[in-house]
């Protein structure tokens, strides 16, 4: 009845230049400016923060790889009733070495310098630092030598910045003695209860042991069932469960791997606690995923008139998928893989649960001795009460995230130099 | 060591198969009357050689391994030394596990004398199929090998049968991740079996008491109520953590896909994904060093009681960091879903960009964003480092953000470090937990999934 024509509404145009309507505009784009501001400011808040960690980090982590020495001065030929520099050449030299009691020499040089105290000024292990220089130079075994050797670590925290009164004290007393030395234990040693003598690559050959035990065993599972399911798998229930089994490791919390290797690899098998091959194994697992899915991608990639080429030439549907389809999906397996890899190195928590967290003082050997990681050991050092650790930690951080970026960046270097867009 | 020594064997006699394998099919095509009859490559005759002298070897080696220390046991247990044994199979099974390893050089010392004279029968058991098993499987290497190298002819159809292997492996490989989900599942679910044999499980899930060292008796106990780790993993993960990464993750996301010039862009997206990159040990001894002790202050300034260095609100914050990628980039996928043509219309009626973004756009994304959100909850209710170096190990059940909690990782972690006895409820506890965890997150994974499916297909 009513028909739409009746209905036109008799209206004034709007009249954009009255005040209500500037007004109301200028709200708007009032609104619109501070929408936009909060956008800018997520991303600066987000990016600051990571800029906060990483300053936080490398300022406490530079402090890590330098150490606060004190001169010695040693009379090697009054104390070892002169012994020849010969003695420590070759394959010998450290057996003789050890017969000739350094650790002895160095107290006594230390307390005639410094008084019957000196030796608390020194931290426990300097000695070895003597030891090294011997081996390094025999030849100061004949002469009389000044070496500098790393001090305590509560004068060591006090000299670099702030440490407690009795050895702000101290650093005061020695102001022009101390100096400052590149720290080559932290690089070389392993742990340690005493944080000026510990290292980290007893936890680093451990990260790379492990490492190397996953990438053998998820690179080739990885890569052969990424071929499987998209070259070969028919559509029907059991390739949908193997996809889905796929899908839902990768979204499993890294903890629950930690849990499947103790009760499988550790219990059912017997394998032994803390080695980096059960380590190995299962980050192995939990890096697998990564490797399928983005495995996956890259054959998806390779466009169907290569396989139809090589088929139409002769070629078997094996001889298609090996000589044609996986080198051309290499470069972008390989950045998936690379990507997991630096996920697994960084990871944790599951390998606290299979007992590499073990106080371990020598690097590891082999694939079942005992072992730590980079990541756990990080873990430990943060749990250490004394002050001498933080900067230790930090720096152990410092090493990881640079091998993290190394990766990161040759993933993206592959990624660029190799993918082809087809 | 002599297991990989045997092992590095095989593969190089393998390695020599192949070649003699390959030269003599290269002879087949060599010869003119022989060569029309020639099926497949020489490549192919080497792997097919190869793989008979490694195969059965390897296979036999594998069953031979899980069978053996059985047998071992047995012929230690026929030795005379074995008559003093007790008939409780409790320490029977304790001595025998102790007498083993130090025959097999994982421990030194005995503990108990009654092992020490157990350990000769099992060194010798033990170093008599070692060899025996050495034995047979070499023979069986060349046995083999020597059987392929003879099945050797021009018409054999090498290539098909090594193809053929190739499948098997393949299906082999993509069964893996199947088999470890399974793993999981079975290994979770039987170890929390025995735990809910020993505290029922209504006790475990409703129960507000979590005190594990109190426990005393076999019977009766007390001190599993997981609600307060429960309460501490939402808490953290799911409440604190998304206050502060969805705000940010999707202004950060509208921003750069709407506002931000494309250079930007382009610096930008990569620099925030680094937050994910950064392991989850330097996120925890961040919050622990640095952001806890300053909201401690903070909370203490302002007069808060109660405040703990431990605090709940530095872990979260920490965690919804470290989570801001993660909701970035499931944000930034589901508008860029959202057809343009929805925007485009609301533009052209002269909605400005902001209005047209929080009218149109976001509603239309909205079952992504949360789809995403689903998935950055089962992540961090799953994360483990950041709670357990900053959250702490109180099992308070509290809303006030800057006192302790706990939660199921930590208390994962807690429980299977340090002293284990494999049949306390105590260590057991933690695969009861384990349980719960996976199963929540593949809850939340699932639904996550399906949500964000649906709406994909709501605009194809």
């Amino acid at each position: 009845m009513n028909s739409s024509a009746t209905f036109v509404e008799e209206r004034n145009p709007t009249d954009w230049q009255s005040r209500a309507m500037q007004q109301r505009i200028r709200k708007r784009y009032a609104a619109e400016r501070r929408f936009k501001a909060l956008g800018i400011s997520a991303i600066i808040l987000s990016a600051g923060f990571l800029a906060f960690l990483m300053i936080v980090m490398v300022g406490n982590g530079l402090r890590g790889f330098t150490q606060t020495e004190l001169p010695v001065e040693i009379d090697f030929p009054a104390m070892t009733g002169g012994a020849s520099a010969d003695q420590f050449k070759g394959a010998n030299g450290p057996a003789n070495l050890r017969t000739l009691g350094v650790q002895d020499i160095v107290n006594t040089s230390v307390q005639i310098q410094y008084g019957e105290e000196g030796s608390e000024l020194f931290s426990a292990g300097g000695w070895q630092t003597v030891n090294q220089e011997i081996l390094k130079n025999p030849q100061i075994v004949e002469t009389k030598t000044t070496l500098y050797l790393p001090v305590e670590s509560e004068i060591d925290v006090a000299f670099k910045g702030s440490g407690s009164e009795t050895a702000e004290d101290m650093v005061a007393e020695l102001k022009d003695q101390l100096s400052t030395g590149f720290n080559w234990n932290f690089l070389t040693n392993s742990d340690a209860t005493d944080p000026m003598q510990v290292g980290i690559w007893g936890a680093l050959k451990g990260s790379l042991i492990t490492m190397f035990i996953t990438l053998l065993i998820a690179f080739p599972i990885g890569v052969l069932s990424a071929l499987y399911l998209e070259e070969y798998a028919p559509k029907n229930r059991f390739t949908d469960l193997i996809e889905v089994s796929i899908n839902n490791l990768a979204a499993v919390p890294s903890i629950i791997f930690g849990l499947l290797g103790l009760a499988v690899f550790l219990n059912l098998f017997g394998l032994p606690r803390s080695a980096a091959l059960v380590g190995g194994l299962t980050l192995a697992l939990m890096t697998m995923p990564v490797i399928v899915i983005s495995g996956r991608n890259a054959v998806k990639a390779v466009p169907p008139s290569i396989r139809e080429a090589a088929l139409g030439i002769g070629a078997s549907q094996m001889q298609v998928v090996f000589h044609h389809v996986l080198p051309l999906a290499l470069p972008g397996i390989l950045t998936g893989t690379i990507i997991g890899m630096a996920r697994a190195l960084g990871e944790t928590a599951p390998l606290l649960m299979i007992g590499m967290r073990a106080f371990i003082a020598t690097p590891p050997g082999g694939i079942v001795e005992p072992a730590t990681v980079l990541p756990v050991q990080i873990f430990l050092w943060s749990d250490e009460v004394n002050r001498g650790f933080v900067e230790k930690t930090s720096a152990a951080i410092i090493v990881l995230l640079l091998f993290l970026l190394t990766m990161n960046a040759l993933a993206i270097y592959l990624r660029n130099r190799f993918e082809t867009r087809w | 060591m002599t297991g990989s020594i045997l092992f590095m064997l095989i593969i190089v006699l393998g390695g020599i198969a192949w070649f003699f394998g390959r030269v003599k099919a290269s002879r087949f095509s060599a010869d003119n009357k022989k060569r029309r009859a020639v099926h497949s490559l020489p490549n192919y005759h080497g792997w097919y050689v190869a793989l008979w002298t490694i195969g059965p070897a390897l296979l036999f080696l594998m069953i031979w391994n899980t069978a053996s220390p059985a047998l071992i046991t047995d012929a230690a247990l026929t030795s005379p030394a074995a008559e003093q044994l007790p008939q409780d199979p409790f320490a029977r099974g304790a001595i025998l596990a102790e007498a083993r390893s130090i025959a097999s050089g994982q421990q030194v010392q005995a503990f108990n004398p009654l092992s020490q004279s157990m350990v000769e029968p099992y060194r010798t058991a033990i170093s008599y199929y070692r060899t025996l098993g050495m034995v047979a499987a070499l023979l069986l290497v060349f046995a083999c090998g020597a059987f392929g190298w003879l099945r050797l002819k021009p018409e054999l159809r090498a290539r098909t049968k090594i193809e053929r292997a190739t499948m098997v492996l393949l299906l082999f490989a993509s069964l893996i991740a199947t088999i470890t989900t399974i793993g999981i599942f079975v290994s979770l679910i039987f170890e929390s079996a025995r735990f809910f044999s020993m505290v029922s499980p209504i006790d475990f899930l409703f129960g507000t008491e979590w005190n594990p060292k109190a426990v005393a008796g076999p019977r009766g106990e007390t001190g599993f109520g997981a609600i307060p780790l429960f309460w501490g993993t939402v808490f953290i993960g799911a409440i604190i953590a998304m206050i502060v990464a969805i705000p940010l993750g999707l202004m950060s996301a509208i921003y750069l896909t709407q506002y931000a010039p494309p250079n930007f862009r382009a610096w930008m997206k990569p620099i925030l994904e680094v937050l994910a990159g950064v392991p989850t040990v330097v996120y925890g001894y961040f919050a622990a060093l640095t952001v806890a002790p300053a909201l401690r202050d903070f909370a203490v300034s302002i007069g808060i009681s109660g405040a703990s260095s431990e605090s709940a609100l530095a872990a979260g914050v920490v965690m919804g960091i470290m989570i801001i990628p993660f909701v970035s980039s499931m944000a930034d996928d589901s508008i860029a879903a959202v057809p343009s043509a929805m925007r485009d219309g609301s533009l052209a009626m002269g909605a400005t960009k902001s209005e047209t973004i929080k009218k149109v756009l976001i509603p239309a994304a909205l079952p992504g964003v949360v789809g995403g959100v689903l998935l950055a909850v089962s992540r961090a209710i799953g994360e483990t480092m950041i709670v357990v170096m900053a959250a702490g190990l109180a099992a308070n059940m509290t809303a006030n953000p800057f006192s302790s909690v706990t939660t199921v990782t930590t208390q994962i972690v807690k429980l299977l470090t340090g002293d284990q006895e494999f049949d306390s409820p105590k260590t057991l506890a933690a695969f009861a937990l384990g349980l719960v965890l996976f199963i929540v997150t593949l809850l939340l994974n699932l639904i996550a999934l399906r949500v964000v499916k649906k709406y994909r297909e709501a605009y194809e």
